[in-house]
């Protein structure tokens, strides 16, 4: 039965557009999916080419055209089928991208550690920031599961992202040039991590400082139907009322419009309230609640009497 | 001898030079280090201003673009953009 996500959930996702899952998936389901692509040394590969070639002659990932449905791409029993079917992964993807959601993509990145460099006489170099695919105007989100099966260290150089960038709309490669930008965070998780991010989220992978190969695999997702309360079938969540506004409370509980307005130290003075009244809308999206607001942003500019 | 040139980006909190740095490029024209991204987490400088104090000379900084009709809410790329350099004489 799929576990689905809490409001608490939803509403880091609407801000941050990432989530979490911590050593989720079991050891030995691990074990089965790096024994699946032949995880190696490093002293092994001759060329990245060839590690790939094998990859896709041997393990089980398939062949998935674009737009198939998720619940049918991977092989049964296969270490992706049992991910895919871990009650926290499943209820988290129904959550966001409903229960028929389909395959956009797959990949499995792999990063080679500097001794592959030095042998091959490259350069070793991060990869530039960047936000996957196209320009991508859509209120309607997509969804990139990320599933790390090995440990991922610091020097290992963890995908590198910047939380709260994800309504940010910009041209894939075209914010190559910040090369470091307040905030920035890498994962660095234990094998068995799965991550969740929103399209638009801002990225890039890392350098692999270690001795060992570093994997991710991802697969992003569409869905076929509104994203609606889909992980509040019951329709229970509904807005907080007006609070007032420059006022310090004293309550220290935090509540989801408290999530929602979250600053990120990238932002500007002038635009982290645009990326504010952005939040607002999504959540709007995500609620049904056509007309909810957090702290005035949307109901002060939208009193408009002529 | 030769010279080579040092590129600073600097993006600030508002377009002003004694904003807050909230983003950051460095490109070494004399080879001595290799930058790239990710590569730190803190900021050169606090604060445009700092860059200036520092010898950097400021060459170019982004315009003011009224916000598109209709566009007023679309959020894109980072805004306040400095760009600065150093130049530098010796044996490269």
């Amino acid at each position: 039965m799929p576990k689905l996500l809490t409001t608490e959930q939803m509403a880091e996702f609407a801000s941050s557009g990432c989530l979490f899952f911590d050593e989720l998936i079991d050891e030995q389901t691990n074990k089965e999916f790096l024994q699946d692509i032949g995880h190696t040394g490093i002293d092994e590969v001759d060329s990245v080419q060839d590690f790939y070639k094998n990859i896709k002659a041997t393990s089980s990932i398939p062949r998935i055209p674009a737009g198939k449905k998720l619940k049918d791409a991977y092989p049964k029993n296969s270490p992706l089928e049992k991910i895919f079917k871990n009650e926290v992964v499943a209820g988290a993807i129904e959550s966001l991208v409903g229960s028929s959601t389909i395959v956009d993509h797959q990949f499995l990145h792999i990063t080679f550690p500097t001794k592959y460099f030095n042998q091959a006489n490259q350069r070793q170099m991060s990869q530039q920031n960047h936000q996957d695919s196209t320009i991508d105007p859509r209120s309607t989100f997509d969804i990139q599961v990320f599933y790390f099966p090995t440990e991922v260290t610091k020097e290992m150089g963890g995908t590198r992202y910047h939380p709260g960038t994800h309504l940010r709309i910009v041209n894939e490669f075209g914010i190559a040039k910040y090369q470091n930008i307040k905030g920035q965070k890498s994962i660095i998780c234990k094998p068995g991590t799965i991550g969740i991010f929103h399209n638009g989220l801002w990225h890039g992978a890392g350098v692999n400082f270690s001795e060992n190969i570093r994997y991710m695999f991802k697969v992003r997702l569409q869905p076929t139907e509104k994203q609606e309360l889909l992980w509040d079938p019951e329709k229970k969540y509904q807005p907080l009322p007006n609070r007032a506004l420059y006022w310090t409370d004293e309550s220290k509980d935090q509540t989801i419009n408290d999530i929602l307005m979250k600053p990120y130290p990238w932002q500007e003075a002038d635009t982290n309230r645009l990326d504010k009244i952005n939040v607002v809308k999504f959540w709007r999206l995500l609620t049904g609640h056509k007309k909810m607001d957090v702290d005035y942003w949307l109901t002060r500019i939208e009193n408009e009497l002529y | 001898m030769a010279r080579r040139q040092q590129v600073l980006v600097l993006y600030l909190k508002f377009p002003s030079l004694e904003a807050e740095v909230i983003s950051w490029a460095t490109f070494d024209g004399t080879g001595k280090k290799l930058h790239m991204t990710g590569d730190s987490d803190e900021p050169p400088y606090p604060t445009g201003l700092d860059a200036l104090l520092d010898g950097w000379r400021l060459f170019q900084s982004s315009q003011a673009i009224p916000e598109y009709p209709g566009q007023e809410f679309r959020t894109s790329y980072l805004k306040h953009e400095f760009f600065f350099e150093k130049l530098e004489e010796g044996d490269f």
